[in-house]
C-alpha cells in the first residue's frame, strides 16, 4: 500500500528524520509513535507532499495497482489524484464557513469539473446543480457519521474542539482518499469523545480506507492499532504489532527511560 | 468628575497643538510676500468644541454604559445585515429612477459613484473573496482604459466590440501578474502588487508613441446605442434623429449612466453566482486556509490566478467604460491614490459584502463630493465678521472632516459597514456567520 524507504529529512544541518523505512498495508491502521520530537509530523508533511524530502522515496500503490512516487508530486496532486487525505495536529477547518461548506470546498475537484470552467456554471448552462445535490448528500453521509447533521449550518469555528476534530476527519473523507493520515486526532479529547473516535476510525476502515495515524494517547493506538511504527530522534526503533512494540525494551527505553538507564539498554538492543 | 475634566483638559491641549497651526495660523498674500496672520478666536472656538464634546462623551460613559453600548452595537449590525434585503432592492430602484431627477449633476455624479462600486466589486472578489491584498488594482483599470482607447482609435472598432476585447486584455494581465507574485504572501504579495500597480503607469507615461506619453489619449468614440451615436448633430443616424428629437448633452449623460450601471450589475451578478459555485467557495477556503486547501487536492495557484483574472477583468471593463466616458485619458488618472480608494471602498464596506462595497462607494465618493456642496452653501451662510475667516475656506476643510468621518466608522465597525457572511449553500435555513469567525485572509 505506502512504502516508505530510506527517507531522510534535513533541515539546514538538523536530520529530523533519518533513513526511515516503513510500510504500511492495505487495509489496516498504522500507527507511528515515538517521543516529542522524534521526527513523526515530519514523516507526515513528506508523505502529504507538505515537505519534499531530502532522500529516499515514498510509494503510494492503489487496490487498483496504479503506483504513485509521492515524493516528486506536488502537494495538490497528493490529495486529487494520489486520494492521500490529512489532517492537521493543530486543527484546521475554514472557521467562518458552514460545516456543510466545509465538506463542500474537500470535494471542490468533482464539482468543479461538473462547471465547464466555471464559465457555463455562472451562464447556469452546465450540470453542476446536479454534481452539487450529490455532493451535498455525500456530505450528509459524513455528517451522519460524525454525529453532526443538527449543526451543519453552522459555522465551522464555532463547534466545540471535540466535533471540530471530527469535522477535519469528515472532510478529509469527503476527497474518497485511499490512505487516510491522521496527526493526534486524539489530542484534546476526553475519554468519552476518545472512544467515539475510535469507533469512526474503525468504521472508516471497515469502508475500505487504509489509515496511518501519529498518536501519544496509548488508549488509542493500543486499541486500535493493526500495526505501529515507533520512532525516536528521526530513527525506527521498533516495527511490529501492538504486543511486539509493547514489549520492545528499546521502546520502553525511548519512552521511559533518560541517561544511565536509557544506554544500558541501547547497548542491550 | 474631576477625572472626566482633566481627561477632556488633555484632548483640549491636544486639540490646540494640531490646530493651532492648522487653523489658527493663516498666510495672506501681499505686496511683500506671504504674512503669516494669527487667528486666536477661531482656534479658541475649536478647542472650546474638543473640550465641552470630551467632557460629554466622557461623562455619559460609565461602565454599565459601555456595555449598553456594546450591545447596541451588535444589534446594529445585525439590523444592518437585515436591512440589506430591502435595502439593496431600494438603492437598485433608486439608481434605476436616477435620471428621471433631469440634473446633469446629479447623473454624472451618480456614473462616478456606480464606476467605484464597480471597481469595489471586481476588487472585492480579490481581496473579499480570495483574501488577497492587492494594491495595484488601478493597473487593470488602466490597461482596460487603454486597451480601449487604442483599439478603438487603431482599428476603427465600437465601444461595444472592445468592451469584451479590453476586460480580457486586463484579464491576461491580471494571469501575467500573478503567475511570480502568488507565490508571495500578506505584505510582500501587497508591495509587489503596488510595484506592479506603478510599472504599468510608468510603461504608460514613457511609451510615447503607442500610449502618447503624459500628454494622453485625446478624442476616444463615444459609445453608440444600437449604431446610433450621440452626435449634437441630430442628423440621421444619430439617437436624436432617429426618434425625431432635440438632440441634448443630457441624453448621452444619462446613456452613459446606464451603461455603467448595467456593468456594475453584471459585476454583482457574477461575483454573486460565482460565490455559490466550486469556485467561489475554493477562493473564500483560500482565505481561510491555504495549508487546509492544499490538504484537500485544490490547486492553490490556479485558485488564486483565476480570482486575479476575474477581478482584473472587471476592471477592464470598468476601464474601458471610463475611457469611453471621458473621450480623454491620460497617465494622471491611474495613480495610487485610485488603488488606494477603491481598497479603502472594499475594506469600508466590509470585505466580501455587495451590499457593504455599494454603501461604502456611495458614502466615500458621492458623500465626498455632497459634502463639498453642503460646505460651500455653509459658508455662504455664515456671513457674519466672526467667522468670515472661517467661512471661507470652510470647504477646504471637507478632507479633514471626511478622514474623521471614516476613523470614527472604522472604530465603531472595525470589520466594515456590512461585516459578517452568509453561508453559500445551507440544509435548513441559512444564518449568518459572525465576523469574528471569518478570517481576513493574508495572501
Amino acid at each position: 500500500m505506502l512504502e516508505v524507504s530510506g527517507l531522510t529529512m534535513r533541515f539546514g544541518g538538523l536530520k529530523a528524520v533519518d533513513g526511515l523505512s516503513f510500510a504500511a498495508r492495505a487495509g489496516e491502521i498504522t500507527a507511528v509513535i515515538g517521543p516529542n520530537g522524534a521526527g513523526k509530523t515530519t514523516v507526515f508533511n513528506c508523505i502529504t507532499g507538505f515537505y519534499r524530502p531530502t532522500e529516499g522515496s515514498i510509494v503510494l500503490t492503489h487496490p487498483s495497482g496504479e503506483r504513485f512516487p509521492l515524493q516528486r508530486m506536488p502537494g495538490h496532486r497528493i490529495a486529487s489524484a494520489a486520494k492521500v487525505a490529512r489532517t492537521f495536529q493543530n486543527i484546521r477547518l475554514f472557521a467562518g464557513m458552514t460545516v456543510l461548506e466545509n465538506l463542500l470546498v474537500a470535494q471542490h475537484n468533482r464539482l468543479m469539473a461538473s462547471t465547464g470552467f466555471g464559465v457555463l456554471a455562472v451562464l447556469g448552462l452546465s450540470r453542476y446543480p446536479a454534481a452539487e445535490r450529490a455532493a451535498v448528500d455525500k456530505a450528509r453521509h459524513w455528517l451522519d457519521a460524525i454525529g453532526l447533521t443538527e449543526r451543519a449550518d453552522d459555522p465551522a469555528g464555532a463547534l466545540p474542539y471535540g466535533a471540530q476534530r471530527r469535522l477535519e476527519i469528515a472532510r478529509a473523507m469527503c476527497i474518497d482518499p485511499v490512505l487516510l493520515c491522521l496527526d493526534e486526532p486524539a489530542a484534546g479529547l476526553n475519554p468519552r469523545e476518545s472512544e467515539e473516535l475510535n469507533q469512526l476510525l474503525l468504521k472508516i476502515r471497515g469502508e475500505g480506507c487504509s489509515l496511518l495515524l501519529i498518536e501519544h494517547d496509548m488508549g488509542v493506538v493500543m486499541k486500535i492499532s493493526d500495526h505501529i511504527v515507533v520512532l525516536d530522534h528521526g530513527k525506527k526503533i521498533s516495527d511490529g504489532t501492538p504486543q511486539d512494540v509493547r514489549a520492545d525494551p528499546a521502546v520502553i527505553a525511548a519512552y521511559l527511560g533518560e541517561g544511565e538507564e536509557d544506554e544500558e539498554v541501547e547497548v542491550q538492543a | 468628575m474631576s477625572a472626566a475634566l482633566r481627561d477632556a483638559f488633555l484632548s483640549a491641549v491636544v486639540a490646540l497643538g494640531l490646530f493651532g497651526p492648522m487653523v489658527g495660523l493663516v498666510t495672506t498674500p501681499t505686496p511683500n510676500g506671504l504674512t503669516l496672520d494669527p487667528r486666536p478666536i477661531a482656534t479658541a472656538v475649536v478647542v472650546a468644541l474638543v473640550f465641552f464634546g470630551r467632557l460629554l462623551v466622557v461623562g455619559r460613559r460609565s461602565a454599565r454604559a459601555r456595555r449598553e453600548e456594546v450591545s447596541r452595537n451588535r444589534a446594529l449590525a445585525e439590523a444592518l445585515t437585515h436591512a440589506g434585503r430591502w435595502l439593496a432592492p431600494a438603492l437598485l430602484v433608486v439608481a434605476v429612477a436616477l435620471p428621471l431627477t433631469g440634473s446633469r449633476y446629479y447623473v454624472d455624479l451618480a456614473t462616478l459613484v456606480l464606476t467605484y462600486v464597480m471597481l469595489g466589486w471586481g476588487l472585492n472578489i480579490v481581496v473579499g473573496l480570495a483574501g488577497l491584498l492587492d494594491l495595484g488594482y488601478v493597473a487593470f483599470y488602466a490597461v482596460g482604459a487603454y486597451s480601449y482607447a487604442l483599439l478603438a482609435q487603431t482599428f476603427d472598432l465600437g465601444f461595444w466590440t472592445c468592451l469584451p476585447l479590453a476586460g480580457i486584455l486586463a484579464a491576461l494581465w491580471g494571469v501575467v501578474l500573478g503567475f511570480p507574485v502568488l507565490r508571495l504572501r500578506g505584505d510582500y504579495l501587497a508591495i509587489v502588487t503596488l510595484a506592479f500597480g506603478e510599472i504599468i503607469r510608468v510603461v504608460i507615461t514613457n511609451w510615447v508613441s503607442l500610449t502618447g506619453g503624459p500628454n494622453g489619449i485625446v478624442g476616444i468614440p463615444r459609445p453608440t446605442l444600437f449604431g446610433l451615436s450621440f452626435s449634437m448633430s441630430g442628423g440621421p443616424g444619430t439617437v436624436a434623429g432617429f426618434f425625431g428629437i432635440e438632440p441634448t448633452t443630457l441624453q448621452r449623460v444619462i446613456y452613459l449612466y446606464y451603461v455603467i450601471l448595467a456593468l456594475a450589475l453584471l459585476t454583482n451578478w457574477v461575483s454573486l453566482r460565482l460565490r455559490r459555485q466550486p469556485l467561489g467557495r475554493a477562493w473564500e477556503a483560500l482565505r481561510e486556509d491555504e495549508v487546509a486547501c492544499r490538504s484537500l487536492g485544490i490547486n492553490v495557484t490556479n485558485t488564486k490566478l483565476t480570482a486575479f483574472a476575474t477581478g482584473a477583468l472587471f476592471g477592464g471593463f470598468a476601464g474601458a467604460f471610463f475611457a469611453t466616458r471621458q473621450a480623454f485619458i491620460s497617465p494622471e488618472s491611474f495613480t495610487f491614490i485610485e488603488s488606494a480608494t477603491v481598497l479603502a471602498i472594499v475594506v469600508l464596506g466590509g470585505l466580501g459584502s455587495q451590499l457593504g462595497v455599494a454603501l461604502a462607494a456611495v458614502i466615500m465618493i458621492g458623500g465626498l463630493e455632497l459634502l463639498r456642496g453642503f460646505l460651500s452653501w455653509m459658508a455662504d451662510q455664515m456671513g457674519s465678521d466672526l467667522f468670515a475667516g472661517i467661512a471661507s475656506e470652510l470647504p477646504l476643510y471637507r478632507m479633514l472632516i471626511f478622514g474623521l468621518a471614516l476613523v470614527v466608522m472604522m472604530v465603531l465597525r472595525p470589520r466594515g459597514l456590512v461585516s459578517g457572511r452568509t453561508p453559500t449553500v445551507a440544509l435548513g435555513a441559512r444564518k449568518e456567520i459572525a465576523a469574528e469567525l471569518v478570517a481576513q485572509g493574508r495572501g
